[in-house]
């Protein structure tokens, strides 16, 4: 059955369509859950507000978890759904200019539209940033391609990688998470809080 | 008014389940788990093919991208979600009151200091973005729902560096 658009269950336009929809309920749940203030964000790494830890283990782990059953009642075909490729050196390097990015200017890209949207100026200064900086990587392409394609290492699924069943990695991920939301409720009584 | 209403957040375990269930929807419907940074690509990708397509078509950025797109970089599956996510975002704002126009940051610091890191901050997140194939939401996040190993990779080097820099930005943020 799914996924829907692959099969060509829906039409393109109505995959665009939905995407639309998807969105809404993407933005909603972010700016719900407080991913719309650059200081809750923040709090996660000095303690005082741990929400993003919250939210974004509990949304892979439901995600993974719900891809895990319909994969088994036979709803979705794993094989058809776009698993996201490793280029090793990559993902490192990229990640650790994301992650200063993020100390510094308090969003990621989805949770900054959220704050633009709501009205927060400094996210919209970070979205101009966002462009600036992808528009800085597509001049410079040349200067990076080299480390942007080192270590291709496929599309491997990190139960595959690691040679366990998907359902042990699952359980792996969701033992850590409940660890790490321990921790998280523990620094946000004994880091204090202000209210903004 | 210790809590006034504007400031009632979704229970955060609650927010999280509903927001796995819209990236488990995205993987239903479309195969392909939600996004952000592509539809920022997507958009400057059409801007230069606009403004300067013989520049665009001898960039293999710009013109591998265009090509996946058959043509039409900005008639792109992320395009339409980030309208959404704007849309989504705002009505939840309605709905919770937190519309209003501000520039959000420590009182410890200027304004004018908050929006110059938030600059540097969107810069380096854009490019991290593009040499890392996708940002929180679409490497981090959905790539880990697909059990990616890229997807953990990114989730571990977005949050350890941010941790570790994390000392040095104090003054920003407490």
């Amino acid at each position: 059955m799914g996924p829907l658009a692959i099969n060509e269950i829906i039409s393109e336009n109505t995959n665009f369509l939905l995407a639309f929809f998807i969105g809404i309920g993407f933005g909603f749940v972010l700016e719900q859950g407080g991913f719309s203030s650059s200081r809750k964000l923040a709090g996660v790494f000095y303690g005082y507000d741990t929400v993003v830890l919250k939210v974004f283990f509990t949304g892979a782990i439901t995600a993974m978890l719900g891809l895990l059953f319909f994969s088994l009642f036979g709803w979705i075909d794993m094989d058809l759904v776009y698993v996201n490729e490793t280029f090793l050196w990559s993902a490192i390097v990229g990640g650790v200019i994301m992650g200063a990015g993020f100390i510094m200017g308090g969003y990621c890209p989805g949770t900054s539209f959220c704050g633009a949207a709501i009205g927060k100026i400094d996210a919209m200064i970070f979205i101009i940033g966002l462009f600036i900086g992808v528009f800085f990587f597509g001049e410079a392409y040349d200067l990076f391609e080299p480390l942007f394609h080192a270590k291709n290492m496929g599309s491997p699924r990190i139960s595959e990688f690691f040679g366990i069943s998907e359902g042990i990695l699952v359980l792996i991920v969701i033992v850590a998470a409940i660890l790490m939301f321990w921790i998280g409720e523990w620094a946000e009584k004994k880091f204090p809080r202000e209210e903004y | 008014m210790e809590k006034s209403k504007s400031r009632n957040y979704m229970n955060p375990y609650l927010a999280g389940i509903l927001l796995g269930l819209v990236v488990l929807a995205a993987n239903f419907i479309s195969g392909r788990g939600v996004g952000a940074s592509g539809a920022i690509k997507s958009t400057i990708v059409a801007g230069v093919e606009t403004i300067a397509p013989a520049h665009a078509a001898g960039n293999e950025f710009y013109d591998n991208f265009s090509k996946a797109n058959a043509g039409k970089p900005i008639q792109n599956w992320l395009v339409f979600q980030m309208l959404g996510v704007i849309v989504g975002g705002f009505l939840s704002g309605v709905i919770s009151r937190r519309l209003t126009w501000k520039v959000e940051h420590n009182p410890k610091i200027k304004s004018r200091t908050r929006l110059i890191f938030a600059l540097i901050g969107g810069i380096l997140f854009g490019l991290g973005s593009q040499l890392g194939r996708g940002c929180t939401s679409g490497s981090a996040l959905s790539g880990m729902a697909v059990l990616s190993l890229g997807g953990f990779i990114s989730m571990a080097a977005i949050f350890g560096t941010a941790f570790v820099l994390a000392y040095f930005f104090r003054k920003l943020w407490i």
